[in-house]
């Protein structure tokens, strides 16, 4: 479903990815790691569309369609989905309403009508329950004054709301005590499904005892130097990353 | 007859004519304005050297041949009104056309709450001891060029009265409009406002042209509050984009008086807004909330000054803009706060929204603190909208022009969130569509909630109302 192919991205001059190679089928769940300053937020972005960043070199395809071509919204309509690691403070703006806006723009560009407002109450309700957040949040700014974990959940719940086909996580485990950690991987795997695919940002081997992924990959200076299975995460974790950089000349893809 | 004019003789040499044409209003009147244009005529018009005008040019105006409005007035369509109203009730539209007060399109000025609202002309005679003992007494005069000339002009506008103890519930809707003309003409809309002790009311002054023609709206405002009254005021500003609009709203505020006025500029080429509040006694409460929305070469001059002359008095300012194209803004806030008027409590924002390069804001406040009991707080910002923001929200499937339209009725929310008069609230929202770029991208509800500062705001204030 996402074919990334030699991908070079840069931020004023400044190159950041330096040829990323990725396949992801569907239903499959991949994990990223790698040490601070990678480059894994960087590829997040980009899939994204964050306009912040040039892509250089290389192409993406999602569902065969050039992805690099569309517009961050249209990647939305299409079903990405990207779980910020520094999710943005948006004052002034209620997180229900933006919700609202969100699944109506989603619903706008596949040509179904708005979501009445009765249904969308009772989804919100749901999905907030999925991810323990407390529902006097939706009447607040979005992110405003949450904490960490409330932010994070958040995410989740947005996710939840939208059901994305990829969803890609960017440490969303990252500040979060055990408990939240169990919150957000139990939102995650309640959407997973065989259409649906993960792709997992992530500093911490802990998450994936949670969110077990099929796929494990270590990104180190803008290359993934290594893939694997799961196992490959607990390698990482007894041997940090420079043993497994330093062991690995040619990336893999 | 009419007769063109342009510079500061030219205006001395109108009034004259004025002064001899106008026969019949009453004597008392005759001081006033030959005080008022005393003054004119020894201060003129300000310029750049002015320090409460250093980021005003106001040649433009000095330089227009101005004609004052055919005496007969302007028959105009009631229906040409419709799209100026924000409610449907005809029975509180009071209309004022080309600074007349026109009985025929206004609703009944005796209202069954006991408030009058009635010509300013009439009621020079109607309710002289109330209008004499107030007329021009609050608005100075001095140094201040066009409350000098509306004074001195002064014929015609509105009278509103509350009577003691009354609780006026409907808000009163005070429509000032300009009529196309061949010319630029200049009216002079005068309105005075007496709120007695323990009365409650809530007034919207519209000001709008019926055409995009140029022409000079110079109004006055006086709000004279009695102890504990209860006025809230809206000014709401939508003139033709050709036109120059100069304003002075005078907040007189009494022991345990409550007050809120808003002030919303939309259109007007270049407008100025003078807003004074004076606590003459304890306990008074006053919020100015201003909200600009300019675009093109629009230039708006919001000039706020209070004067904490009493003790125990609360101030709150909170403007908000918002600037596209090569358009301009002027804030300056001055709060004065005067010697034994202990525990004052005054805060002041000002917060500019950018939305192009070329747009420019000038922001400052001044304080003068004579007491050494008081809280004072000011801060001004000036940004753009955040792409970060704009970026996640896209990643959520909002378009990027929905996107940017969300944040600036967002940031614009914070202000119009703070309209208690719910219709009003909404039109005003659909205004803002209107003068934003892509505005109707956004078609659905609204996207702010009330601030929490302003909802403690409310809160107390709604406390003491209900203790009063
Ligand atoms: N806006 C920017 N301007 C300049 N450099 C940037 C910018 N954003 C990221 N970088 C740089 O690009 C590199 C990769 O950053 P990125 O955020 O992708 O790393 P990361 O792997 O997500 O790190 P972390 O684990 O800390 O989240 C870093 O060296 C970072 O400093
Ligand atoms: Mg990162």
């Amino acid at each position: 479903m996402l074919e990334i192919k030699n991908l070079h991205a840069r931020i004023d001059d400044h190159e950041i990815l330096k040829g990323i190679n990725l396949t992801i089928g569907a239903g499959e769940v991949h994990s990223i790691m790698g040490p601070n300053g990678s480059g894994k937020s960087t590829l997040a972005s980009v899939l994204a569309g964050n306009e912040a960043f040039e892509v250089t070199e290389g192409e993406v395809l999602y569902n065969g369609q050039d992805l690099l071509a569309m517009a961050p919204e249209e990647r939305a309509w299409a079903g990405i989905f990207l779980a910020f690691q520094y999710p943005v403070e948006i004052p002034g703006v209620s997180t229900t309403y933006f919700l609202k806006a969100a699944i109506n723009a989603m619903r706008k560009s596949k040509g179904q009508p708005e979501i009445d407002a009765n249904e969308f109450l009772n989804m919100a309700r749901e999905k907030m329950k999925l991810v323990d957040l407390d529902d006097r949040l939706m009447t607040r700014a979005i992110n405003e004054g949450f904490s960490g974990g409330e932010k994070k959940r958040n995410e989740v719940f947005q996710m939840a709301m939208l059901e994305p086909a990829l969803a890609i996580l960017d440490e969303t485990d990252s500040g979060l005590d055990i408990d939240a950690l169990k919150i957000v991987a139990k939102g995650v795997n309640s959407l997973r499904g065989k259409d649906r695919s993960f792709l997992v940002v992530t500093h911490y081997q802990r998450l994936l005892n949670y969110i077990v992924p099929d796929y494990v990959h270590v990104l180190v200076g803008g290359r993934i130097v290594r893939s694997g299975g799961k196992e490959l995460a607990h390698e990482l974790e007894a041997n940090g990353y420079a043993g497994i950089a330093g062991a690995v000349e040619q990336p893999v893809g | 007859m009419i007769q063109t004019m342009t510079g500061k003789d030219a205006w001395l040499a109108e009034f004259e004519q004025f002064e001899a044409q106008s026969g019949k209003s009453p004597e008392w009147l005759r001081p006033v304005r030959k005080a008022a244009i005393a003054s004119f005529t020894e201060f003129g018009f300000p310029t750049l050297r002015h320090e409460e005008w250093r980021f005003t040019n106001i040649a433009p105006i000095v330089n227009t041949a101005f004609e004052r409005p055919n005496a007969e007035g302007a028959r105009i369509d009631r229906n040409d009104l419709n799209r100026y109203r924000f409610s449907e009730s005809d029975s509180n539209l009071f209309v004022v056309v080309n600074g007349r007060f026109d009985a025929a399109l206004s609703g009944k000025g005796k209202r069954s709450d006991g408030v009058t609202v009635c010509s300013l002309a009439d009621a020079m005679e109607s309710h002289r001891s109330v209008v004499e003992a107030n007329l021009a007494r609050h608005a100075s005069v001095r140094d201040n060029a066009f409350a000098a000339l509306n004074t001195a002009f002064v014929e015609d506008g509105v009278f509103v009265h509350i009577p003691k103890n009354t609780v006026s519930t409907e808000p009163i809707h005070l429509l000032f409009v300009t009529t196309p003309a061949a010319g630029a003409i200049v009216t002079h809309p005068r309105l005075l406002v007496v709120a007695e002790e323990n009365c409650q009311a809530t007034i919207v002054e519209t000001y709008a042209g019926l055409s995009e023609t140029k022409y000079l709206t110079n109004s006055v405002a006086e709000f004279v509050l009695g102890e504990n009254a209860i006025v809230d005021h809206y000014k709401v500003e939508r003139e033709s984009d050709a036109a120059y609009h100069m304003a002075t709203r005078q907040l007189q505020l009494s022991r345990s008086s409550n007050m809120s006025s808003h002030t919303v500029s939309l259109g007007g080429g270049l407008v100025r807004n003078d807003v004074n509040a004076y606590f003459g006694g304890e306990g008074g409460n006053c919020m100015m909330n201003g909200l600009y929305v300019q675009r093109g070469s629009q230039h708006v001059d919001n000039h706020l000054r209070v004067d904490h002359a009493k003790p125990h008095c609360n101030s709150w300012e909170f403007y908000k803009g918002i600037l596209d194209d090569e358009s301009r803004a002027v804030f300056t806030g001055r709060i004065i706060v005067r010697e034994g008027a202990q525990k004052t409590d005054a805060k002041q924002s000002n917060a500019n929204l950018l939305l192009s390069n070329n747009a420019l804001v000038d922001t400052k406040p001044q304080l003068e603190i004579l007491a050494d009991d008081v809280k004072c707080t000011h801060g001004a910002t000036v940004g753009q909208l955040n792409d970060e923001a704009i970026f996640y929200l896209r990643t959520r499937g909002v378009s990027k022009d929905a996107a940017r339209s969300l944040l600036i009725y967002a940031f614009a929310g914070e202000s119009i969130g703070q309209v208690r008069v719910a219709p009003l609230r909404d039109r005003l929202q659909e205004l803002l569509a209107t003068r934003l770029a892509h505005g109707e991208s956004l078609t659905f509800g609204r996207p702010y909630e009330y601030s929490d500062d302003f909802n403690e705001i409310v809160r107390n204030a709604d406390r003491r109302r209900h203790t009063s």
